[in-house]
């Protein structure tokens, strides 16, 4: 490997945070910087640049301790405005995860379902400070007799919680087509028959590990904005698969690495983490991320000057093959195209929809920046990066 | 001229007296009834269509409502709460009018309520579910 010119450490950096000196820039902005200056003066210049990204995150939930009461239950079944959790942990220790559905949803009796409530939501309420009623069941034991419970709970008053998401940020999905003849309702939104729309969930240029493709600085950890609050990185997440195909520039062209999330749920806010609703689909949890990436060297910056017209996504359907497990691409579109609003499909022009928002994206890059450039969020130095 | 879709509920004192054959009579509307029942406590609920012109159709309403019959405009439209939409922009697939789309590049969503048609596919597309169906303003009605 060549010899880097700019070699920094994080706690340069974050010297540089506290004396406020830092140079924060976006992943948006730092493209054009590393055009016009060159790779050596942008990794000179800047310090840090800032991620983000908002879109629905299945596997996301809180691991929650919601305080023993008198006389005390070893609760097994456990609900929060009637959407189970998991009780198979200590007494009063449950996971709240994000797709569970309400116990009396009519999931997809009528189809397509609507999903109103599910552990996204409860989520969402418990962050914005509502109410939440608690039922727990137990069958009893000698140190913990009780055998059914019912309280109202707040975040507040909750002895600990803690949003914990074992799959987030996934770096690079599938662009979903639908080439039955019938409108199909998946987790990529409403696909119309005969490839009428295409769909796509990426904040491209801006999307956290779309911007260190090779984990460089991303890992075991790594600080970052989530859901409103303060996180870390604590693992690869599921189904993090770093042995992909990828372009010239390291960029993986199907969905690759992902990441495992952890912060305290009681920091977080309703506006960066939402519950979410997907039509026929299920219940959902739309999450506020992002990553700050420090510039240790030229290559750092390199990567992260991607551009939209340098990163590219596979055309799937999910009208037949994705339910049927059969990976096969009907084409490879960059994401400017699908931010162009119209892809090339066979010929004919098909428009496209993003399911993440790039406004909320852009958002959180931005409130990011403005942290660390006021000295109020610092750079954890990961233990070790992501495997890749 | 004017024609709207009203629901016309009669208290249990006046559903069983001639009423809207006035509006034709006295103020030259026409109408057509859509639907009529008498309920099980014998309040009576209507639905019509009444045209006319718009002095006529004020005037007729003015009428109505003397004869202690409450009146509601049927129509609905779609409305979109800010504070609940993310501009994800996944509402943009089902949206058949337009009304829905993507301002480029800012990536915002835009809702143009004069192109929506309230077909309210709209509505559980959204995952936050920011898009409302609701009354149409009754400023006119009430």
């Amino acid at each position: 490997m060549e010899k880097n010119r700019i070699n920094k450490t994080y706690r340069e950096i974050n010297e540089k945070i506290r004396s406020g000196e830092v140079v924060v820039v976006t992943a948006d902005e730092i493209i054009d910087i590393v055009k016009a200056e060159g790779p050596i003066e942008a990794a000179r210049r800047v310090d840090v640049v800032t991620t983000g990204t908002f879109a629905p995150m299945c596997s996301s939930g809180a691991f929650i301790n919601f305080g023993h009461s008198v006389p005390a239950i070893k609760a097994s079944k456990i609900w929060m405005n009637n959407v189970s959790a998991y009780g198979g942990l200590a007494a009063v220790d449950c996971y709240l995860g994000a797709t569970q559905p309400c116990e009396d949803d009519p999931l997809n009796k009528v189809y397509p379902g609507e999903f109103n409530y599910g552990g996204g939501h409860v989520i969402q309420d418990l962050v914005a400070g509502k109410k939440v009623l608690l039922k727990a069941t137990g069958y009893g034991t000698a140190c913990y007799p009780n055998r059914m419970i019912e309280k109202e709970i707040t975040l507040r008053t909750l002895p600990n919680a803690m949003l914990c998401n074992p799959r987030n940020g996934y770096q690079n999905y599938n662009c979903a087509i639908n080439l039955t003849k019938k409108t199909v309702y998946t987790y990529m939104g409403v696909l119309k028959p005969n490839a009428g729309n295409a769909n796509y969930c990426c904040a491209g240029q801006l999307s956290p590990l779309l911007n260190d493709p090779y984990y460089q600085v991303i890992g075991l950890g790594t600080r970052i904005f989530l859901g409103g609050g303060e996180g870390y990185v604590i693992w690869h997440g599921t189904q993090h698969k770093p042995s992909v195909k990828r372009t010239k520039k390291g960029i993986p062209v199907v969905p690759s690495g992902t990441l495992c999330v952890m912060g305290d749920l009681k920091k977080m806010s309703p506006r960066w983490l939402m519950g979410a609703s997907i039509q026929g689909y299920g219940c959902s949890l739309v999450v506020g991320l992002g990553i700050p990436i420090p510039i240790l060297n030229e290559q750092i910056v390199q990567y992260a000057a991607i551009s939209d017209e340098e990163i590219f996504t596979q055309i799937v359907d999910y009208g037949y093959d994705y339910g049927n497990g059969i990976s096969k691409s009907y084409g490879q579109v960059s994401y400017a195209e699908l931010k162009s609003g119209f892809i090339t499909f066979r010929g004919e022009k098909v428009p496209t929809v993003p399911l993440s928002s790039l406004v909320r994206a852009r958002e959180i890059a931005d409130v990011l920046k403005k942290k660390i450039t006021k000295g109020e969020f610092f750079l954890g130095e990961p233990q070790f990066t992501l495997p890749g | 001229m004017q024609s709207k879709i009203l629901i016309l509920r009669f208290p249990k004192t006046k559903a069983q007296k001639p009423t809207v054959c006035h509006l034709a009579k006295n103020f030259d509307l026409t109408f057509t009834i859509l639907n009529a029942a008498i309920l099980p406590r014998k309040e009576g609920i209507m639905v019509l269509e009444l045209t006319g012109p718009r002095k006529n159709f004020r005037d007729g309403i003015e009428y109505l409502k003397n004869q202690g019959i409450h009146v509601q405009n049927a129509a609905q439209e779609v409305k979109r709460d800010k504070n609940k939409c993310t501009h994800c922009g996944a509402c943009t697939a089902v949206c058949p009018t337009g009304a829905l789309s993507i301002q480029r590049p800012e990536m915002r969503v835009l809702f143009d309520q004069t192109k929506c048609s309230v077909c309210e596919l709209c509505v559980p597309a959204c995952p936050t579910r920011a898009m409302v169906v609701r009354p149409a303003n009754n400023g006119f009605f009430e």
